[in-house]
């Protein structure tokens, strides 16, 4: 699949540890940004319940789902420790202090 | 043939010294014991105990007549000597002379007399034997007595307290900027006044004796300053010198003191000096310690033994009953020194390690010495302290960990080595107990009271257990506060306290965290301790809080948040419940429930919609009620004298009161109140975490009980008279909660840690609850603001919303 990056935001909009969601037809994606400016999107639901990933704390290249403490890796999205699980990543990056999300996965009609 | 030894002062030094020559060498000696005061050997360093009463002169005699007929010495009691003649090797007193083979002086040490005009009246005393003793305590039988001490060391105090105890109205007048400044640092000066006031001695620092004024005796001290204390009695307390007269007379080399050699022998090879009046390579003598060493030297050389005395570190305790002081080493301020600083000033305590390399050099301690002998060992023996460095200020207690065994410490630890500083227990007292059949901490403490009451020593007894009853005791391991540290969370709040760790960057860094940002476990905890610990410093971090208190709004399991406004002690009106009802409408609410904490809930609102609705909300005067927060919930009250006809008190106006005062106040978990106005206890104020109950005489205030997870009925902290006590009280406990509990542990569960009696102890005393209140309202000043408020903004309301919405965009 060719890749569409798009302009999403400033890289100031999330804050450091934090995290934003964008919106998409195929559900949110939440955006991280780490304590060291490293940005990551992973998809904004918990494979357990449900949870918005994009409301964790951050720590590291991780975050906490709010609900039930599930540790997602921002990297590869698989869940870390006892539990088994994985969300979906897309390519993320910062140019020039803005941020740039690869959108091809998420613009794109899913076929019926 | 035996040899004739005279000795010259009959004090500790000569008494310890004749103990050992004798036990060594039973006929070897005749000996000849000298005294100008007309009594034998005493143990000087109890005068204090003396002075204030609480033992008598009988009980401090080390020598009495009986061991002097035992080992054969003559005493000369109340007879001085007056020339030492070296070539005929005699002395000689006003009834003839005495020939020696050897001569020990021991004349110990004079009180230095500042010379001001007056000096010489009588009631002018100074306090070195027991005749000055018994000075002050004829001097103290007449009522109303004042007495001024000259001189806020060691010793003055020591008059002072004991002058006070005998009923006395005492000034202590000191030269320096604090007291005990060769002992104390300023901060440890400055508590122990702050204690001997209490006491009610009164202390005037900064002060220069000008003259003593009196016409037949003393009637009162003139300062530089012009200030003038009346007295019936003055002591002088400035210092002491070296004893030299005699052997200045006799030709003998004196420095400050009597110059005496590694093997206490004068400049004269038949002549040896101990005690006070010797100075021994540049240094001299006035702690008992050094002075017994001495004696053991002195004995091996009369004996004809190589000996060499090797001055060590002394450490000092003021000995005024309930002041608790230790100072041990050097603890100047110098290039390459480091101090490491732990202070409770709601305690009292303050403990001060300096280090030098890898050294420890110094330390003092005021309010908790009990690790004074561990800190001392460390100095004597210039142990590498590296490994322990970020603990060590704890003590022995807390050096567990890879470096040494913690089980291995306890069990070195000597029979009366104190275990429980609350009760006084020593370990000899509690391995008794478990040799009585004590096989739990429960049955430790109902039957020593030891690890009753604060609770600290917990560690202690169970390592205890553990050492005396093997395998048959399973220690509790200390839980970590997670996996980025080794650290308790009670570990990590002494030693943000201690170290003045003041952000988050500097407590991993410090504290050795193995994260580089830390976890969900850790960061909220350390967010609370920070803010808790440090309000004026600290910035909350919204990115360590959970989701809840970083949205100030409940989180729901599918993502949308609740809403609670408060309702100030339960009530509300027609136009807050319109506002209500307009915002459930405008956003669509799903549901709309009433709390257990007299409120109304909007269930189901969208994260996008929470400014928005808080701007709504705020416009009518509602503001966040906090239903998220570990902080202040709610204050539930029944409706009290205005309407009910049981009601004894204004519940509902007390419990809008405690509301207003602690709303907004972050605490380690949450916090739910209760005012209920007669004993019906409509507002079920029994299991919460505070409960009032209000009775026809006033306010009975009940902390630590619970309606979770575990059901508690609430224990009686205090009945107060009125409604200020009752808040007082109320706003104290909440300060002692936030500034001692692990976080996560709501009231009842930090109660049962440490113990009922000595949150008392502290919320019930004045000036402990007085500072509680204080630190508790500085809080206040950053963080009672309501935070709906303060994001009812343009910029919070794109914070809430999604960064972009790409469900418009068209695919390619």
């Amino acid at each position: 699949m060719t890749q569409s990056w798009l302009d999403i935001g400033a890289l100031e909009d999330i804050p450091r540890r934090g995290a934003r969601v964008v919106k998409t037809r195929h559900g949110c994606v939440a955006l991280f940004r780490t304590a060291a400016d490293q940005v990551f999107a992973i998809d904004d639901r918990c494979p357990h319940k449900g949870g918005p990933l994009s409301e964790g704390i951050v720590h590291g290249n991780a975050v906490t789902c709010p609900l039930h403490n599930w540790v997602f890796s921002l990297e590869t999205g698989l869940a870390q420790g006892a539990d088994s699980g994985a969300v979906a990543t897309y390519p993320a990056e910062v140019r020039q202090g803005r941020i740039l999300l690869d959108c091809a996965r998420l613009i794109a009609g899913r076929a019926a | 043939m035996k040899r004739r030894l005279v000795v010259i002062g009959a004090g500790m030094a000569s008494g310890r010294a004749l103990e050992h020559l004798l036990a060594a060498d039973p006929g070897g000696w005749d000996v000849t014991l000298f005294n100008a005061e007309p009594r034998g050997n005493y143990n000087r360093i109890m005068l204090s105990p003396v002075l204030s009463g609480e033992k008598s002169y009988a009980e401090i005699v080390t020598h009495d007549d009986a061991w002097y007929a035992a080992q054969g010495i003559t005493c000369r009691f109340g007879e001085a000597i007056t020339a030492i003649d070296r070539a005929a090797r005699t002395v000689t007193c006003a009834n003839g002379t005495v020939a020696y083979d050897k001569l020990l002086i021991a004349t110990g040490s004079a009180p230095f007399i500042i010379p001001v005009p007056g000096h010489k009246l009588p009631g002018v005393v100074s306090y070195r034997d027991l005749d000055d003793t018994n000075a002050m305590i004829e001097a103290s039988a007449k009522p109303g007595g004042k007495a001024v001490v000259i001189g806020g060391g060691l010793l003055g105090l020591e008059a002072a307290a004991g002058l006070a105890a005998r009923g006395m109205e005492v000034t202590v007048i000191h030269l320096m900027g604090h007291l005990m400044e060769r002992q104390l640092d300023p901060a440890a000066g400055y508590l122990l006044q702050k204690d001997l006031e209490k006491r009610g001695l009164r202390i005037h620092c900064k002060g220069a004796t000008k003259a003593i004024l009196g016409t037949n005796r003393v009637e009162a001290v003139l300062l530089e300053d012009g200030t003038v204390y009346a007295a019936d009695l003055v002591c002088m307390a400035v210092g002491i010198r070296p004893e030299t007269r005699l052997a200045n007379s006799a030709a003998l080399e004196v420095g400050r003191g009597i110059t005496v050699n590694d093997q206490l022998c004068t400049s004269d090879p038949d002549i040896l000096a101990l005690g006070e009046c010797v100075e021994h390579d540049g240094q001299l003598f006035g702690l008992v310690a050094p002075l017994y060493d001495q004696a053991k030297v002195v004995a091996a050389t009369l004996a004809g033994t190589h000996a060499a005395f090797r001055p060590v570190q002394t450490a000092t305790k003021l000995k005024v009953t309930g002041v608790d002081l230790f100072s041990a080493g050097d603890f100047a301020e110098a290039e390459g020194r480091e101090d490491i600083v732990f202070r409770d000033p709601a305690r009292g305590i303050y403990k001060r390690l300096v280090i030098e390399g890898a050294r420890l050099i110094g330390a003092v301690m005021y309010g908790d010495t009990a690790d004074g002998a561990w800190f001392f060992g460390l100095i004597k023996e210039a142990a590498d302290i590296t490994a322990m460095r970020d603990t060590l200020i704890f003590g022995p207690a807390y050096q567990g960990g890879a470096q040494t065994d913690p089980l291995a410490a306890v069990a070195a630890l000597p029979p009366e080595a104190e275990i429980c500083g609350c009760n006084g227990i020593c370990k000899g007292t509690i391995t008794a107990a478990i040799g009585a059949g004590a096989s739990s901490l429960a049955d430790i403490r109902a039957t020593t009271k030891a690890s009753a009451s604060c609770g600290t020593c917990t560690g202690l007894v169970e390592q205890l257990l553990a050492v005396t009853l093997g395998d048959d005791f399973k220690l509790p391991t200390a839980q970590p506060v997670c996996r980025c540290t080794d650290l308790t969370h009670e570990d990590v709040r002494r030693l943000i306290k201690s170290q003045a760790l003041k952000s988050m960057p500097a407590v991993m860094q410090e504290l050795g965290w193995k994260t580089s940002c830390g976890c969900h476990v850790c960061r909220p905890a350390l967010n609370y301790y920070l803010l808790a610990d440090w309000p004026l410093d600290y910035t909350d971090d919204a990115q360590s809080r959970f989701v809840n208190e970083r949205n100030h709004a409940n989180i729901q399991k599918d993502g949308t948040y609740s809403v609670v406004p408060r309702m100030w002690g339960g009530m509300t009106n027609p136009r807050e419940l319109r506002a209500i009802a307009d915002a459930a409408d405008k956003y669509a609410i799903p549901a709309v429930k009433v709390t257990g904490g007299q409120r109304i809930d909007l269930l189901g609102v969208k994260k996008e919609h929470l400014p928005h609705i808080w701007a709504d909300l705020n416009a009518a005067g509602l503001v966040s009620g906090h239903a998220y927060s570990k902080g202040l919930r709610t204050v539930k009250t029944c409706v009290g004298t205005d309407f009910c006809r049981f009601g004894t008190q204004d519940s509902t106006g007390l419990g809008i009161k405690l509301e207003q005062r602690l709303w907004g106040s972050w605490t380690p978990h949450k916090v739910k109140l209760a005012v209920s106005g007669c004993p019906r206890n409509c507002a079920e104020s029994t299991c919460k975490d505070v409960g009032i109950i209000c009775v026809d005489s006033g306010f009975e205030v009940g902390v630590g009980g619970a309606a979770g997870m575990d059901l508690k009925h609430t224990e009686p902290l205090a009945k107060v008279a009125t409604e200020a006590e009752a808040i007082d009280l109320t706003v104290a406990f909440v300060q002692l909660y936030r500034e001692h509990a692990k976080y996560l542990d709501r009231p009842y569960k930090w109660l049962a840690k440490v113990g009922l009696p000595w949150v008392q102890q502290q919320v019930m005393d004045p000036a402990i609850r007085a500072g509680l209140i204080e630190r508790f309202d500085l809080s206040q000043t950053v963080y009672q603001r309501d935070p709906w408020a303060d994001r009812a903004t343009p910029a919070a309301q794109a914070a809430f919303a999604p960064l972009a919405d790409l469900t418009r965009e068209a695919a390619e």
